[in-house]
């Protein structure tokens, strides 16, 4: 049963030199409780994918061309901001990549918890620092009272993502988006932050979908995985099967072209080439210029989506021949 | 094989003003604190550490881009931190960096040429038909077109900047490169192809590298040996197939556990095995007493509160600053 149904998404920006499309016919589900990776490069769309669902993105300049998002029987894309914003926090809440720049210096942090805390329900004073205190807990703040007063600027980065996760969970949201949430820290804080959105997905119940580059974040937290190439989703399949077997070349290169622990390669595979930008993107298949495995009818039309048995969908068309191998 | 840099008791401390209007103090920030390390000709010496932990700071006073505070760097038997300007300059030849933002790090109103040229120009060569072939030669090695030469910086991704600033740093046939988080500012699948480069160029020039990152699975990659830094000090050094086999020093230990796992059916053993590292890292300014790493260290004996762990070589070729192995 899913949750959030996004189907056929399309996003454009008007920009000095024309109408630049983010997103092309973006189709995603997220089902209940369930932790959907969405995997992609810098300009693949995955941002924008995602402040489109939470209706984020001024507009002008974004333009939704296409498409609908169904969260609880509606369409969050016809919602009148007042309604969209009751969503927002107890319906869907979201994660910054950035918790430097995502918390509002001159405020306490127990202050910014609260407010989103009286925004959406009508509690007692008491009530909502009890509920406040209680999501820094959970978070994982220690002697969190007396932290509450604390200014963003007293905490390190890994402390900052976690006031920022008990933010987004203070009105305990059914889902979470949490866009590159790890990317700004250390290791071993990016091990603590990903245990803890398991964490609170299981007691929780929520369903997250969990925007990243990094392949080894997927393979540690996301039940399903979508990957995104210049706009559009390439694949998408239950974790397991993407690892063993990739049905996109893109999705191949990019798990082959990042060194691991475990193995002792002398050279990596690199995928050549860049990323094209958006106003320069290709005829027929957006990865062809960079595909190792490119024939003449790649470049000529966009591929669709296409499923491969139950729950595997891939955008390539030679994708029966990597699926028969 | 001989020692190309050797580093002893380097320190480096930065003041910072604390306090407020009225009781203004300088508090020094110990970015690097005695720190020995060798690195020898042709290999490529990893070195990891979690942000702030000094790693770049140290990068930068092996190649004296910024002065020590306290000890010495041999640059193949000489000391590079007591040479003057004029010989300090003459050694800069051999020791060049490669920075992290391939974006900052060029300048916007240069052509490509002029860049690349720079380094020559300081060095006392005039523009000439030779000076322009040793360019155009340099950008082909990096793996760029030769109509790059006339563009602006501006009009490259971010990878083919950074192999701008690697042709940079290249120009003076250095023996001794600092790469300074070279790829981490790049997409992924751009990654690979700067490494792979960084590793052809090694072999074709004779180079030796200092590889500063935090991605751990990038430099068991490149590497031949590993530094891990902690708070200012070196913990550990040692090949990397036995650094990352048998880690000793707990830091190490959390930090390859932290590791992201490469396949999801490795996840539930990666979350049982996962010594969960807590709280953050203390700030440079206070470092705690004794061994800098017992705040957090799963393993923590009284002595670590108290002594500092002298480095020890419990084989050969391997040292470790820790109790629980002195």
């Amino acid at each position: 049963m899913s949750i959030l149904e996004i189907r056929d998404l399309t996003t454009a920006f008007q920009t000095g030199s024309g109408q630049i499309t983010a997103i092309e016919n973006v189709n995603l589900d997220l089902a209940e409780g369930e932790i959907l990776g969405v995997v992609g490069e810098s300009g693949s769309g995955k941002s924008v994918t995602a402040l489109t669902v939470m209706g984020l993105l001024p507009r002008p300049p974004a333009r939704i061309l296409s498409g609908t998002v169904r969260f609880g029987g509606e369409d969050l894309l016809r919602l009148s901001d007042s309604r969209m914003q009751r969503i927002r926090g107890p319906g869907i809440a979201m994660v910054f990549q950035e918790p430097m720049t995502s918390l509002n210096p001159v405020f306490p942090i127990g202050e910014q918890i609260m407010e989103t805390i009286r925004a959406h329900e009508n509690l007692s004073q008491k009530d909502v620092f009890a509920r406040a205190v209680e999501m820094l807990e959970k978070v994982g703040i220690p002697s969190a009272s007396t932290r509450m007063a604390d200014y963003p600027h007293q905490l390190s980065g890994g402390q900052r993502q976690r006031v920022m996760i008990a933010i987004a969970l203070a009105c305990r949201p059914r889902v979470l988006i949490a866009d590159e949430p790890t990317t700004a820290l250390d290791v071993t804080i990016q091990a603590q932050i990903l245990d803890l959105l398991m964490d609170l997905r299981d007691e929780l119940g929520m369903a997250i979908m969990i925007i990243t580059h990094n392949m080894g974040v997927i393979a540690e937290t996301a039940d399903r995985v979508a990957v995104m190439y210049a706009g559009r989703v390439v694949e998408e399949a239950p974790v397991a099967r993407m690892f063993d077997g990739p049905l996109h070349p893109y999705t191949t290169g990019l798990l082959e072209c990042v060194p691991s622990l475990a193995d002792d390669r002398e050279r990596l595979v690199a995928i050549p080439g860049t990323l094209p930008e958006p106003s320069r993107r290709p005829p027929g298949c957006r990865f062809a210029p960079r595909c190792s495995k490119v024939i003449a009818a790649c470049r000529e039309t966009l591929p669709p989506l296409e499923s491969y048995g139950t729950d595997h969908r891939a955008a390539c068309i030679r994708a029966s021949e990597w699926a028969a191998a | 094989m001989t020692t190309l840099i050797e580093a002893t008791g380097v320190t480096k401390h930065f003041p910072v003003r604390t306090g407020g209007f009225l009781r203004r103090t300088i508090t020094p920030l110990r970015a690097v604190e005695n720190v020995g390390l060798r690195v020898e000709t042709g290999e490529t010496l990893g070195l990891v550490g979690e942000s702030g932990c000094g790693k770049s700071t140290l990068g930068r006073l092996l190649i004296r881009l910024i002065p020590t505070t306290a000890g010495q760097v041999l640059f193949d038997g000489t000391d590079i931190t007591t040479l003057g300007h004029r010989d300090l300059r003459e050694a800069r030849k051999s020791m060049q960096i490669i920075f992290q933002d391939p974006y900052g790090a060029l300048n916007p109103r240069m052509t490509v040429e002029d860049i690349v040229m720079e380094p020559l120009f300081i060095h006392g060569a005039k523009r000439s038909a030779e000076t322009r072939a040793s360019v155009a030669n340099m950008l082909s090695m990096v793996g760029l077109p030769s109509r790059a030469l006339e563009r602006f910086p501006h009009e490259f991704s971010g990878g083919q900047r950074q192999r701008i600033g690697i042709a940079r740093a290249l120009i003076l046939r250095p023996r001794f490169v600092v790469c300074d988080e070279p790829v981490s500012a790049l997409d992924v699948s751009v990654q690979a192809q700067i490494v792979n480069l960084l590793r052809d160029l090694q072999r074709e020039l004779g180079l030796t590298y200092l590889f500063i990152a935090h991605d751990l699975a990038v430099v068991k990659h490149i590497s031949d040996r590993v530094a891990v830094m902690y708070l200012g000090k070196i913990v550990e050094v040692a090949e990397k197939r036995e650094l990352y086999a048998t880690p000793l020093h707990p830091y190490t230990q959390a930090l390859i556990a932290a590791v992201p796992v490469d396949h999801p059916s490795r996840r539930a053993r990666g979350r049982a095995e996962r010594q969960r590292l807590d709280g953050d890292i203390p700030s440079p300014m206070h470092p705690p007493s004794g061994c800098r790493f017992h705040t957090r260290c799963p393993h923590v004996m009284p002595i670590c509160r108290e002594q500092e762990p002298p480095v020890t070589e419990p084989t050969p070729g391997r040292n470790v600053a820790c109790h629980l192995h002195s």
